[in-house]
């Protein structure tokens, strides 16, 4: 392994960032503090969870990988959370949606032997599931927003000819499904032809052989189409019914 | 005998400070064909959704077929007091697919003969089940849409100014099949209008004004 990465080659790197702000400054785009904070925060947060990491990697023991992955998946569920624009119960919603997704995911994973049970595969992976999952579950929480203001009149004529909740709303809850689902679908489409995905770089950038690499890289891309099916479905089965009150009329 | 399908009691709708529908108390008898008229934004079509179970009343009751609306399952409600909405909106590509969709929800085989003997009463034909909804013009919508609403049979059919922006001929054709509704088939109509011909062929006219209830002799509520 040849990692040359050190604080001082950091602060040499560092000079990219000021690239960014070079270039908002001369286009006016009143970014600069968003950068800043952006970048102050990054480095914080990365610091940080390094040294948790290694001390969670080192101690090895289940209660406490336990506990990261469920503050992966409490942070992962709040943030989807945030994206819903005011839905009600949208923690509640991105909770189930990503311990479930989570769960399943990981437990094929580890019955298949292609994780075993040790802090260092169990939370990298855990993220990386949870990370997708909550963007996928925005990317739901914001079509379905989105298709219950421009389909409301039709949502309306089926509540008026008698329709249940789920018959009128069916064609937007499949819509986000397959906008959640979407981007994991193309970027599985793409993968080594146009992006080295991260989980792959990183391991050829620690010096393990491509051909092994890619066996990985194969094993999230199968991973993350399974966490983002299962989380949009969640998601979306669940959230549509919050666009009705209890007398199922379509609120707003 | 007069049997009530319908009864208002002191039925109000508010939002935030202004109210809309004041203390509306009426009844609608079964098999009865009722047009209600007044000045626009009196709370016509307010009054029309309550009754649909589309909006909930701030206060009052409504009671349908003696019962409190609200111990309906709102669902089991609206399939037999069928709303039908001022400006037709269709979903989905073709006219099948609407015209299939009271069959669906209902886990029904879609009776397109059924279909079709509607559509000939309307003044459309068999090849309008085919037709993209995008290629239709509005009179044929609204046609469609009125169909839709009455294929499988409602008690009571509530429409709101479905005619309002359509031409003489259309208002006409459905004019006819909307009172063939109610003679033959026995379907209560509780009709918002402001066309002449409808309020004539109507058995009482109820008229709002300003969110309060008069009948058409006068007597108010």
């Amino acid at each position: 392994m040849d990692l040359r990465i050190n604080n001082t080659s950091l602060i040499f790197a560092l000079g990219l960032v000021f690239v960014a702000l070079a270039i908002v400054y001369r286009e006016k785009l009143d970014l600069g503090k968003d950068i800043v904070v952006g970048v102050i925060r990054a480095v914080i947060q990365l610091f940080l969870v390094g040294y948790v990491l290694g001390y969670v990697f080192k101690l090895d023991n289940n209660i406490v990988t336990f506990t990261m992955v469920l503050v992966i998946i409490f942070n992962a569920s709040h943030n989807a959370g945030k994206r819903s624009q005011g839905l009600p119960h949208a923690f509640k919603i991105s909770f189930i949606a990503i311990l479930t997704a989570t769960s399943l995911t990981l437990l094929i994973l580890l019955l298949s032997g292609s994780l075993v049970f040790k802090p260092s595969q169990i939370v990298p992976i855990t993220g990386m599931i949870a990370s997708n999952s909550m963007v996928a579950i925005g990317i739901c929480y914001r079509n379905l927003n989105g298709k219950f203001v421009d389909q409301r009149q039709q949502i309306l004529e089926k509540l008026a000819l008698g329709a249940d909740l789920k018959q009128a709303s069916i064609s937007i809850v499949r819509d986000s499904i397959k906008a959640g689902m979407s981007p994991t679908i193309d970027s599985a489409k793409t993968v080594g032809l146009v992006s080295l995905p991260g989980m792959m770089s990183g391991l050829m950038f620690a010096g393990v052989d491509p051909t092994h690499a890619i066996k990985y890289q194969i094993m999230v891309t199968f991973m993350l189409i399974s966490t983002t099916s299962i989380a949009s479905v969640i998601a979306s089965y669940m959230a549509y019914k919050n666009f009705y009150n209890e007398r199922k009329q379509l609120i707003g | 005998m007069y049997e009530p399908i319908i009864e208002l009691n002191h039925l109000s709708f508010k939002v935030d400070d202004k109210l809309i529908l004041n203390d509306a108390t009426f009844s609608i008898g079964k098999g009865d064909f009722v047009t209600i008229t007044g000045p626009s934004g009196s709370g016509k079509s307010t009054l029309l959704k309550i009754i649909a179970s589309m909006l909930s009343q701030t206060s009052g009751k409504i009671k349908y077929k003696g019962k409190d609306v609200e111990d309906y399952d709102p669902i089991a409600y609206r399939k037999e007091v069928s709303y039908c909405f001022q400006t037709a909106t269709l979903f989905g590509k073709t006219v099948k697919e609407n015209l299939a969709f009271p069959y669906e929800i209902r886990q029904e085989t879609f009776d397109e003969t059924k279909a079709i003997r509607y559509l000939d009463k309307v003044g459309l034909n068999e090849t309008y089940l085919t037709k993209k909804i995008n290629d239709l013009s509005g009179g044929e919508k609204q046609r469609i849409a009125l169909i839709r609403n009455v294929l499988i049979l409602p008690e009571v059919l509530l429409l709101d100014e479905v005619t309002s922006a359509l031409d003489e001929e259309n208002k006409q054709v459905i004019g006819r099949f909307v009172q063939e509704m109610n003679e033959t088939k026995k379907v209560t109509v509780l009709w918002v209008t402001h066309n002449p011909s409808e309020v004539a062929e109507s058995d009482r006219v109820i008229k709002i004004i300003n969110g309060g209830v008069k009948e058409k002799d006068g007597l108010e509520n």
